[in-house]
């Protein structure tokens, strides 16, 4: 299958090198695409990608029904209560990780620090509730609708916002979105229309209400907004999935892994830095609208910075660039101060604490699995596999040429 | 170019090199210029970096099915001519045609797209990509989909993803490492990074090809080989402009030779007149050479 005969003498000794770094991270050379990165998970990535697909789902479609039912199951170590009833503490968690995912799309894809995505989330909260809520002025539309309606408003803000910024790099692009976090929340308190810490009461919610006449999406019901939610998490989780699977998403791997390279290579890049701006802020007007109809209520005190530090803490905890530790981060970072309630006010410390010791122990965070880039490529890569074993068994050959396989 | 048939014929000769594999990485191109037209033209280029003036009025044309040695002392202007040419910096004057299309002002992968790519002198592959997802980057170059059709996988998006595994393993097989596919760009040997630049920029399609130093930091038996692999590619219809400063490599594998001093172009001809051309043997070759560190 080679057309080289082997790697030259000079090959070899940095072939042995390189397997040799290969080894040290726990995956012999020549396996699975997947999973490279040893640690306290090190090889679950690689074994996930080993199981037949049939198997995936399967065990998938386990993990989605203990997730839908776990509001019911309430089990006793895991959960909240007394301290927070357990279906809200569910329904923050679950916001918590839509809100990773999409920031995931922007830090962990594409490679864009964004300290700012709190601007989204409040955007989208704020369409919801001026759009259902008898304090504002607005027209009044049922709530389902406002959810359409606020991921595109807090879109045209994430392109708003990307198309001036977006030339920026590194440092300079995470200073602009800080600063257009704290804009959109002064905003909310000095324009009268947005009515600052006053905000918006009764803010809509899906209709349906119970045998007894109490809606079933009431504040204090967690278990259908966490339903919902949930529901949306997973189709955003899909759709997420096709983006990286495809040329989108392989673009902006491209460009987070060296951007002029990848202009080079003929991305695009400015127009794709602007795509993972508007879907990561529409993911976020998502959460935003989901959030504010289960509390009912919205402010400008909920949108502050540190609010947004946290959400980026949460990608970076479960692993950035990898959405389901996006959505372990998420969650967790949610869960711990309503668990633990009689530290959740020092939880800026804790997390604080947990960061620098994932940083030094786990520098790619607790779930770091590599993105599948390729729709079809498991089979290619199968084949490349089993073409260089046979190859191995039928010559045993030098070290050299094991580690280029 | 006047001996294109005896190249092909020699073509099946090279040891290592299936003549089956080099027609799948073969692409359909539509090139509007006769083999042996002029391709690209440089034209009067000039680019200034404040005071110093980097490149002074440099024209040259590559044509069609040669491969263009461009060489000339360390800091003599190659690269920066290349950068010029493929936009990475803005000449100060002067023009760069390809196919009598001006290609100054255009972004970067636009000039990509238009038919012009690179490798970099520097390896500068996605570290954290498979080496086939490398390729598929550059191949996604002429791709279609849209973020929509992505998201939705919309039957042209399904077409081309399954097209770019097949594309994208042949052109890994031309250049030798298919075996190593599916292993990170950043964990492949040195060797293979240098032929995974130049697979992912024969991905992009390109109507000419430059290669920035590409055997730099390799010994001489690896310099073979990929003297070998150029040559494949030129007789695979790529045009292929080379900057190298190692004279034994450029003397071995170029049509024609352009050479740099001081930004300024010294001589323009065939390899065994510049080897006896004074002014770069007093420019160059009585230099001592340093790159085989």
């Amino acid at each position: 299958m080679s057309m080289v005969d082997g790697p030259t003498p000079l090959h070899t000794a940095k072939a042995d090198q390189a397997a040799e770094d290969r080894g040290a991270v726990g995956t012999p050379p020549g396996s699975s695409a997947a999973a490279r990165r040893s640690g306290w998970f090190g090889g679950l990535g690689e074994k996930w990608q080993a199981l037949p697909r049939q198997k995936q789902w399967l065990f998938l479609i386990l993990v989605v029904i203990l997730a839908y039912l776990l509001p019911i199951i309430n089990p006793p170590l895991i959960s909240t209560e007394p301290g927070n009833d357990f279906p809200l503490a569910c329904q923050t968690m679950a916001v918590w990780a839509l809100v990773a995912v999409g920031l995931n799309i922007v830090i962990g894809y594409a490679g864009l620090l964004d300290l700012g995505y709190i601007a989204f989330f409040a955007v989208g909260s704020y369409v919801t509730a001026m759009l259902t809520s008898p304090d504002s002025t607005f027209l009044k539309i049922p709530y389902l609708w406002t959810i359409p309606v606020a991921m595109a408003v807090t879109m045209f803000f994430g392109v708003l916002l990307g198309v001036p910024t977006l030339r920026l790099r590194g440092d300079y692009l995470a200073i602009v979105t800080l600063g257009f976090g704290e804009i959109v929340r002064i905003l909310a308190t000095i324009i009268p229309a947005l009515k600052g810490q006053v905000g918006f009461q009764n803010i809509g919610h899906p209709p349906g209400t119970d045998a007894s006449g109490i809606p079933i999406f009431s504040n204090s019901n967690g278990t259908p907004w966490y339903w919902l939610t949930l529901t949306i998490l997973i189709i955003v989780l899909l759709l997420a999935g096709n983006l990286e699977r495809s040329r989108v998403g392989r673009n902006w791997i491209a460009i987070r892994e060296d951007e002029d390279a990848a202009e080079t290579m003929g991305v695009p890049t400015f127009k794709y830095k602007v795509w993972a701006f508007a879907i990561g802020a529409g993911v976020g007007g998502l959460s935003g609208a989901l959030m504010s109809g289960q509390v009912g209520f919205v402010s400008n005190a909920k949108f502050d910075v540190v609010t947004s530090i946290l959400f980026v803490a949460a990608v970076v905890l479960g692993g950035a660039g990898n959405k389901v530790g996006a959505i372990l981060g998420g969650a967790l970072v949610a869960y711990i101060p309503l668990r633990f309630t009689s530290i959740a006010e020092y939880k800026y410390l804790i997390f604080g604490l947990v960061l620098v010791v994932v940083m030094i122990y786990r520098s790619h965070g607790l779930l770091a699995a590599r993105q599948q880039l390729l729709a079809y490529g498991q089979k290619a890569y199968a084949a490349v596999k089993a073409s260089s074993d046979a190859k191995a068994a039928k010559a045993k050959t030098g070290p050299g040429k094991e580690a280029a396989s | 170019m006047t001996e294109s048939t005896e190249e092909t014929g020699r073509h099946a000769g090279i040891p290592g090199v299936d003549a089956d594999v080099a027609e799948a990485a073969a692409a359909e191109r539509d090139i509007a210029v006769k083999v042996g037209d002029d391709l690209i033209e440089v034209k009067n280029l000039t680019v200034k970096f404040g005071g110093l003036l980097a490149l002074d009025n440099v024209s040259f044309t590559i044509k069609r099915g040669e491969i263009l040695g461009l060489i000339g002392p360390n800091g003599a202007g190659k690269t920066t001519c290349f950068n010029a040419m493929t936009g990475v910096y803005k000449p100060t004057s002067g023009q760069v045609l390809l196919e009598g299309r001006v290609l100054n002002g255009l972004k970067q992968h636009k000039i990509t797209r238009a038919g012009l790519a690179r490798t970099f002198q520097n390896i500068r592959l996605f570290g954290e990509m498979t080496a086939l997802e490398n390729v598929v980057v550059g191949l996604d170059a002429r791709h279609k989909t849209s973020v929509v059709g992505a998201l939705l996988r919309l039957p042209r998006h399904v077409r081309e993803e399954k097209s770019s595994i097949e594309r994208g393993m042949a052109l890994l097989e031309f250049v030798g490492i298919a075996d190593q596919a599916a292993t990170l760009s950043r964990h492949l040997p040195y060797g293979s990074q240098r032929r995974l630049e130049i697979a992912r920029a024969l991905a992009t399609d390109p109507k000419v090809l430059c290669l920035d130093e590409p055997a730099a930091g390799f010994n001489p038996a690896e310099k073979e080989e990929l003297m070998q692999l150029i040559r494949t590619v030129r007789d695979d219809g790529y045009t292929v402009l080379l900057i190298e400063h190692d004279m034994k490599l450029v003397m071995g594998v170029t049509d024609r030779i352009v050479v740099l001093e001081f930004g300024k172009k010294i001589a323009d001809d065939v390899p065994s007149v510049i080897r006896e051309d004074p002014k770069v043997v007093s420019a160059y070759l009585g230099e001592p050479e340093d790159d085989f560190a």
